[in-house]
C-alpha cells in the first residue's frame, strides 16, 4: 500500500514549489489513475516517488506498507518494490540489455537477502516475459533503449516491471508516444500483472489509455494537489469537459 | 529567400574585382613626422589637450611596449612591421574639432555618405521609425569627425562621446574603467596601442537603463602609411542594456596599414552588452598586395552578477586578421557569447576566434564560428574554453564549421578547451567540408545557377550568426560575404 | 630577434654526461653512430621538452625530470618478472625486455612460423643494413621532437621483428616490457616492426612496473606497415610505480589499402605521456587510433596525436575515453592534418571524458590542420559527469549507486574499446577497466560505510 501524506515538494536550486500538500492512498490490488492538465505536477510525483535527486521534499512522507521511503536512496526504494515507468526511458550506450536486467534483477535479489540468478534460470525468465510482450531476441541482445523505437522502449519498461515484480507499479504517461497497436500490447502486458497484491498507480494526460487499462479509482489533478477523486466514469466525464475547470494553462 | 535573391541582384550589380569602399578623399590633413618615440607619444596628447595623467599612462606603456617582441604564434605570415615608418596620427586639417556638423569638412561628409553612413540627424530621421535610428560615432583616420544623437541619448542618461572627449569630459570613468579589462602590458599590440590610440568610442549606460537605440562607430582609415590606433571603452551599469555596432572600411591601397584597436567591455551586475561587427577593411589584391593588418584585441568583463556579454562579427575584409573577441565571466550566473562568420579569400590570412574566462559559479558561454575560405586565404579557429577551480557548474557549448571552397586554401582549428572543475559541461564540435556535390546538384536541377547555388548554400551555413546581428546590418553582411566570395566558384 | 640559450637543468646537464659516458657501448654501427650523435646534438639545441612548446603543453618533462636516473644497463631480478608473465598468459610470440634488456629465457621464439623473423634491436643495430636511418627516422612530423631525440641517442635495446609479405600470423607479437622497479633508474628503448605487403599481424605493447621504485622510461615503437596489410596494434600501460614517468611513442608509416588500428589502454600509471605520430604513405588506407584512460590520485595522462594525411583518400579514426577521479588529469591533444594534395580525406576525432569528482582536471586540444578542400573532417570533444539521469534510471531498478556508477563507466569506457578486433585481446583489455572499476567501486563503499 502506498500513502502519500501533504508532500509539499520543490525543484531543487529554485524556487518554484510543485506539490503543495498532495495526499494520495493506493491500495494493494487497486488501479489508480492520476489525471491532469499539462504542468500539475504529475510528471514530478512520480519522479519524487521513485527517489528522483533534482527534489527537495519541503514537508510531507510516502510510506510504503508503512515505511516512509523519503530517506531511502532509488535503488533501495526499488528494492523495497518501487517500480517507475518512465515517460522517456533512458538510453545508455554500451549497456546490453541483457547485461542490464541481470545486473537489476540480482541487485534487488541481493538488497532483499535472496540468492543471485543462476543465469540459465534468468535467461529462461526473460525469455518467457518478452514473448508476451513480442519483443524479439535481437532487441536484448542492443545495448539498453538505444535505437529502439517509442513503443520499444515503452515495452522494455513493461518488461522489466514483469520481471522484477514490484508491488507499487508507477506509469509515468505511458500511452505518450506509442500507436493504438502499441497501446494495446502494453496495456495487455500492464493488465497481466494485476494482482491483489500489487498496486497502480496510472499517471496520464489523456482517457484513452484507461480504455484499456481501466482503473479503480480516478484521481484529478490540479497545481500540485488530488482536487478531485471518483471512479472510471470520473475519466470519461474529463474527456468531454476538458480541463478547462482546473486551471490548464492555455 | 527574399535576401539571397537580394544578395544574387547585389552581387550582379557590382563589379566584383572592384572593393567597393576602396576610393580615396582627398584631404589636407595634419601630420607628425613618420616615426614612433616619446615625442610622438607627447605630440598625439598634446594634440587631444590631454590632462597630465593620460600624458604619463601613455609614456608609461611605450616604455613598456619599448621591452616587448611581437608575437610569432598565430598562423599568419607577413614582412616584419617598420615601425618607425608609420604615421601614428592624422587628422583633416580643414574644421578641426569641429563643434557642429556645419564645421566639418564637405568632403568626409561626402565620404560618408558615398559609404552609406549618413551623419546628418534630419537624413536619417527622413523615413526611419525612432526605434529603428542608430546613433553614429564616425571616427576618421584619428579622430572623431561627430557623434550624432548625443542630445537625445543625454536624455535617457546614456553617455556617447569619442573616447577623447570622454577623457575631457568623464575623466573619473576613464580612469576606473580603461585597462581595467585588457591590462596595458596585456600584448604588444594591446601596449602599442596604449601609448598611441588616437580615437575610438566612448559609452556609458547608466544603472537600469535600456538605451533608446542602437548605437554605432564606423571606422575609416583614409591616409596613407597611417596606422589606426582605435580605443573603445563600453560601460554597462547594473540593469543596462545596449547594442553596439561598429563597421569599418579602407581606401584601396599598395601598401599594408596597421589597425591595432583595443576594445573593453564592462557589464556589471544584470547588464547587458551586446557588440556587432561588420568588418571590411581592405583585403589587398588578388595577389595579397596592400591591405590592412587588423591586430585587435577585444575583451569583454562580465563583472557582475547574471551579466551577460555577446560578440557578433562578420569578418570578410583585412589582409590579415588577429582577433580574439573574448569575455572573462567573473559574475556568478554571467553569461559570454560569441558568434562569428569569417570569410576570406585571395590571399587573405585569418587567425580569430575568442576566450571564454570561466571564473564565476554557474557561468555559461556559447561559441558559434563558420569559416568559409576560398581562394588561397587561410583561415584559422584559435579559441579557448577554460573553467577555474572555483567556476563550479561552467557550460559551455562551441560550434565550430569550416567551409573550404577551392583546392589553395586552408582551414585550421584549434581549440583548447581546460576544465577544471569537475562541475563543468563542455560540449565542442568542428567540422570542415567542402559545399557538398549533392546539394550543388539538387540546387542546379532546380534551376538554380552554380553561383546562385553557392550563395543559397554559403547563406544556409552561415545563417545561425546572421540571426544574431541586428536587422540592417544582417542584410548588408549577407551582401559581404556573397561579394567576397566572387570568383571562388568555377 | 635575440637568441635564447636556454639555461640547461640538472637533468639535462646530467643527460648530455650520460650520453657522453655510454656512447661508445651503446649499439650500432657508423650509421647508427651518425645517427645518434645528430639526434643528442638536436636534444642539445632543444634541451627537454617543456610547456611552452605547443606540442608538451600540458606536460611539461622539463619541470618532471629534476634529475636524470642512471641508465639501466642489463635485466634486474627476473622472478617478478616470471610471474607477471605467467599473470598475462598471452598466447602470442612473446620478446620479454626486462629494464630494457632482452631476456631470451623469458621470451618465446623457439620455432616461430615463417616468415617471421625476430631480433634484438641491439643485433639490428650493428648488423649494419641499410635501410636503418629510414626506418628509425619514422614519419616526418616527428622530426622535431626532443623526447624522441633523446630516445634515439640513448636507444638500448628492444626487439626488430619482420614480418614476410603475404604472411598472416596467427598469434599476437607482443613485446613486454616490465621494470623491476628495485632502483630508480631510466631505461631508453625502441622496438621496430616492419610488416610486408599484404601481411596480416596483431602487436601487443605491454608495459608494467614489478616494483616500487620510480622509473623514467622513454620508450619508441617503430611500424611500418606496407601495402594492404592489416595491422592490430594494443598497447598497456599499466602499474607504474608511483613518481615514475614515461614517455610511449607511437611511429607509424602506413601504405595503401591498408588498415590499421592502435589501442592503448592507460591505467595505474603515475605520469604517462603518449605521443602518436601516423603518416599515410599511400592511398585508401584506414587508421584508427583510440584509447582509455583511466586516472586517480595525481595521476597524469597525455594522448598526443598527430595524424599526416600525406595522400588522398585515407581514412582516420580517433577515439579517446578518459574517466578521471581523485585529482587526476588528463589531456588530449589531437592533429589531423590534411595536406594540400589530399583530397578525399575522411577524418574523425573524438575526446571524451568524465570527471567523477572536484579536483579532476581534462585538457582538450583536438587541432584541424587542412589544406584540402575535399575532404570530410570533425572533431568532437566532451567533459562531463556521469549522466544523472542515466544513474537515476538504473537506480531505479535497484542498482545501489556504486554499481550503477560503474556500469555506466564501463560502458562509457567500453566504447572505445569495441573496435579492438582480436577478442583475447578485447578481453583482456575489458579485464583491466574491470579490475579497475571494482577498485573503485570498492573504495566507495568503503569511504561510504
Amino acid at each position: 500500500m502506498l500513502e502519500i501524506r501533504n508532500l509539499v515538494v520543490k525543484i531543487a536550486d529554485e524556487d518554484k514549489q510543485i506539490l503543495n500538500g498532495l495526499n494520495l492512498t493506493v491500495n494493494d490490488g487497486e488501479v489508480a489513475a492520476i489525471m491532469g492538465p499539462n504542468g500539475s505536477g504529475k510528471s514530478t510525483l512520480s519522479y519524487v516517488i521513485a527517489g528522483k535527486e533534482d527534489y527537495e521534499v519541503l514537508d510531507g512522507e510516502i510510506l510504503l506498507n508503512g515505511e516512509n521511503v523519503l530517506e531511502m536512496e532509488a535503488d533501495q526504494r526499488a528494492a523495497a518494490g518501487i517500480f517507475l515507468a518512465f515517460q522517456y526511458p533512458l538510453e545508455i550506450p554500451g549497456v546490453a540489455t541483457m547485461t542490464f536486467l541481470k545486473a537489476a534483477m540480482n541487485a534487488q535479489r541481493k538488497a532483499r537477502g535472496e540468492d543471485e540468478l543462476l543465469t540459465p534460470d534468468f535467461i529462461k525468465q526473460v525469455n518467457a516475459a518478452a514473448d508476451k510482450l513480442g519483443i524479439a531476441k535481437d532487441m536484448l541482445r542492443r545495448p539498453l533503449n538505444v535505437g529502439f523505437s517509442g513503443g520499444e522502449k515503452k515495452r522494455m519498461e513493461i518488461l522489466q516491471m514483469a520481471l522484477l515484480s514490484p508491488s507499487m507499479c508507477i506509469l509515468d504517461e505511458t500511452d505518450s508516444g506509442l500507436d493504438i497497436d502499441a497501446l494495446r500490447i502494453v496495456a495487455e502486458g500492464v493488465n497481466a500483472l494485476r494482482s491483489k497484491n500489487r498496486g497502480f498507480l496510472v499517471i496520464t494526460h489523456y482517457q484513452r489509455l484507461l480504455d484499456h487499462i481501466v482503473p479503480d479509482t480516478v484521481h484529478v489533478m490540479s497545481q500540485g494537489k488530488i482536487v478531485r477523486t471518483g471512479g472510471k466514469e470520473l475519466a470519461l466525464e474529463l474527456e468531454k469537459s476538458g480541463y478547462a475547470s482546473y486551471g490548464e494553462a492555455a | 529567400m527574399a535576401a539571397v535573391q537580394e544578395t544574387i541582384d547585389q552581387v550582379k550589380s557590382i563589379d566584383v574585382t572592384e572593393y567597393k569602399y576602396g576610393f580615396v578623399t582627398e584631404l589636407e590633413v595634419e601630420k607628425p613626422a613618420k616615426g614612433l618615440t616619446e615625442d610622438t607619444v607627447r605630440y598625439i596628447s598634446a594634440r587631444k589637450n590631454e590632462p597630465e595623467w593620460m600624458l604619463e599612462w601613455r609614456l608609461d606603456a611605450f616604455r613598456r611596449w619599448k621591452t616587448m617582441t611581437e608575437p610569432n604564434w598565430s598562423r599568419v605570415n607577413y614582412p616584419p612591421i617598420d615601425y618607425q615608418d608609420l604615421y601614428y596620427y592624422a587628422a583633416p586639417k580643414k574644421g578641426a574639432s569641429p563643434k557642429s556638423l556645419d564645421e566639418v569638412d564637405p568632403a568626409i561628409l561626402e565620404t560618408y555618405k558615398k559609404l552609406g553612413i549618413p551623419l546628418r540627424e534630419q537624413e536619417i530621421l527622413a523615413g526611419v521609425a525612432p526605434e529603428n535610428r542608430v546613433a553614429v560615432d564616425a571616427v576618421f583616420d584619428s579622430v572623431s569627425v561627430v557623434t550624432t544623437f548625443k542630445k537625445e541619448l543625454a536624455q535617457a542618461g546614456v553617455i556617447f562621446c569619442s573616447i577623447s572627449e570622454a577623457i575631457q569630459e568623464h575623466p573619473e570613468l576613464v580612469k576606473k574603467y580603461l585597462a581595467s579589462v585588457v591590462p596595458v602590458t596585456d600584448n604588444y599590440f594591446a601596449t602599442l596601442n596604449s601609448a598611441v590610440f588616437t580615437d575610438g568610442s566612448f559609452v556609458y549606460i547608466p544603472k537600469g537603463v535600456r538605451c533608446p537605440m542602437e548605437l554605432s562607430t564606423y571606422f575609416r582609415i583614409n591616409e596613407q602609411n597611417t596606422g589606426q590606433f582605435e580605443r573603445t571603452l563600453i560601460i554597462a551599469e547594473e540593469g543596462a542594456y545596449v547594442s553596439y555596432l561598429e563597421g569599418c572600411t579602407a581606401p584601396k591601397r599598395d601598401e599594408n596599414q596597421l589597425h591595432a584597436a583595443v576594445v573593453e567591455l564592462i557589464a556589471l551586475d544584470d547588464a547587458e552588452i551586446k557588440y556587432s561587427t561588420v568588418q571590411n577593411w581592405f583585403p589587398g589584391d588578388a595577389e595579397g598586395k596592400g591591405g590592412i593588418y587588423n591586430f585587435v584585441t577585444k575583451r569583454g568583463d562580465c563583472r557582475g552578477r547574471n551579466s551577460k556579454i555577446s560578440w557578433t562579427q562578420v569578418e570578410t575584409g583585412s589582409a590579415i586578421t588577429w582577433k580574439y573577441p573574448s569575455c572573462i565571466l567573473r559574475g556568478d550566473g554571467s553569461r559570454g557569447e560569441f558568434y562569428s562568420i569569417a570569410v576570406s579569400n585571395g590571399m587573405q590570412q585569418v587567425d580569430s576566434g575568442t576566450k571564454m574566462i570561466h571564473l564565476g559559479r554557474n557561468t555559461t558561454s556559447k561559441i558559434i564560428a563558420k569559416g568559409i575560405a576560398a581562394g588561397k586565404s587561410d583561415s584559422t579557429y584559435r579559441g579557448m574554453v577554460s573553467a577555474h577551480r572555483k567556476a563550479t557548474g561552467a557550460r559551455n557549448f562551441t560550434n565550430c564549421d569550416s567551409l573550404l571552397i577551392g583546392d589553395q586554401c586552408g582551414a585550421h582549428t584549434i581549440p583548447y578547451i581546460e576544465a577544471k572543475t569537475a562541475t563543468a559541461v563542455f560540449e565542442h564540435e568542428a567540422t570542415t567540408s567542402k559545399i557538398g556535390e549533392d546539394q550543388m546538384f539538387y540546387c542546379q536541377q532546380r534551376g538554380l545557377s552554380e553561383e546562385e547555388a553557392v550563395a543559397l548554400i554559403v547563406n544556409g551555413f552561415v545563417k545561425e550568426v546572421l540571426q544574431q546581428l541586428p536587422m540592417e546590418f544582417a542584410v548588408e553582411a549577407q551582401k559581404l560575404i556573397t561579394i567576397s566570395l566572387e570568383g571562388s566558384v568555377g | 630577434m635575440a637568441i635564447v640559450t636556454p639555461l640547461k637543468t640538472a637533468a639535462e646537464q646530467q643527460l648530455a654526461q650520460q650520453y657522453a659516458d655510454a656512447k661508445a657501448e651503446l649499439p650500432g654501427g657508423p650509421a647508427v653512430r651518425k645517427l645518434r650523435e645528430d639526434a643528442f646534438a638536436g636534444f642539445e639545441a632543444k634541451g627537454l621538452p617543456h610547456r611552452r612548446l605547443e606540442s608538451w603543453r600540458y606536460t611539461d618533462l622539463r619541470a618532471l625530470l629534476r634529475e636524470a636516473r642512471p641508465l639501466a644497463t642489463g635485466p634486474g631480478r627476473l622472478d617478478a618478472a616470471r610471474a607477471k608473465l605467467a599473470e598475462l598468459a598471452l598466447d602470442a610470440t612473446v620478446v620479454v625486455l626486462v629494464d630494457g634488456a632482452f631476456v631470451p629465457e623469458l621470451s618465446s621464439l623457439e620455432g616461430l612460423p615463417e616468415g617471421l623473423s625476430v631480433q634484438t634491436l641491439a643485433d639490428a643495430l650493428v648488423s649494419g643494413r641499410d635501410d636503418l636511418p629510414r626506418v628509425l627516422a619514422g614519419p616526418s612530423v616527428a622530426a622535431d621532437d626532443s623526447g624522441l631525440m633523446l630516445n634515439a641517442a640513448l636507444m638500448r635495446d628492444g626487439s626488430f621483428v619482420e614480418i614476410a609479405a603475404g604472411v598472416a600470423l596467427e598469434k599476437p607479437i607482443a613485446i613486454v616490457r616490465l621494470f623491476s622497479g628495485e632502483n630508480e633508474i631510466s631505461v631508453y628503448g625502441r622496438s621496430v616492426v616492419l610488416i610486408g605487403d599484404g601481411a596480416k599481424a596483431t602487436i601487443i605493447e605491454v608495459n608494467a612496473c614489478l616494483g616500487k621504485a620510480p622509473q623514467q622510461l622513454n620508450v619508441a615503437l617503430v611500424v611500418e606497415a606496407g601495402s594492404e596489410t592489416e595491422v592490430e596494434h594494443i598497447r598497456l600501460v599499466t602499474d607504474q610505480s608511483e613518481g615514475s614517468v614515461g614517455v610511449f611513442s607511437l611511429l607509424a608509416t602506413v601504405g595503401a589499402h591498408a588498415k590499421f588500428d592502435s589501442f592503448a589502454l592507460v591505467c595505474n600509471a603515475a605520469t604517462v605521456r603518449q605521443q602518436h605520430f601516423v603518416r599515410y604513405a599511400g592511398e585508401h588506407t584506414e587508421v584508427g587510433l583510440r584509447g582509455i584512460n583511466l586516472l586517480g590520485g595525481t595521476e597524469h595522462s597525455d594522448v598526443t596525436l598527430i595524424v599526416d594525411h600525406e595522400v588522398p583518400h585515407g581514412t582516420s579514426r580517433e577515439l579517446f575515453k578518459s574517466i578521471i577521479g581523485g585529482e587526476g588529469t588528463g589531456v588530449f591533444q589531437g592533429k589531423v592534418v590534411v595536406r594540400q594534395h589530399a583530397q578525399k580525406t575522411d577524418g574523425s576525432m573524438k575526446s571524451n571524458a568524465l570527471l567523477l569528482n572536484e579536483g579532476a582536471t581534462m585538457f582538450n586540444k583536438p587541432e584541424l590542420e587542412i589544406f584540402a578542400d575535399d575532404v570530410v573532417c570533425g572533431h568532437g570533444a566532451t567533459v562531463a559527469q556521469i549522466d544523472g539521469e542515466q544513474l537515476f534510471y538504473l537506480m531505479a531498478r535497484g542498482l545501489p549507486r556504486p554499481q550503477a556508477e560503474a556500469l555506466v563507466l564501463q560502458a562509457f569506457a567500453g566504447e572505445a574499446a569495441e573496435f579492438i578486433a582480436d577478442e583475447n585481446v578485447r578481453a583482456l583489455v575489458m579485464s583491466e577497466v574491470e579490475a579497475w572499476l571494482a577498485a573503485r567501486e570498492a573504495a566507495s563503499q568503503v569511504s561510504t560505510v
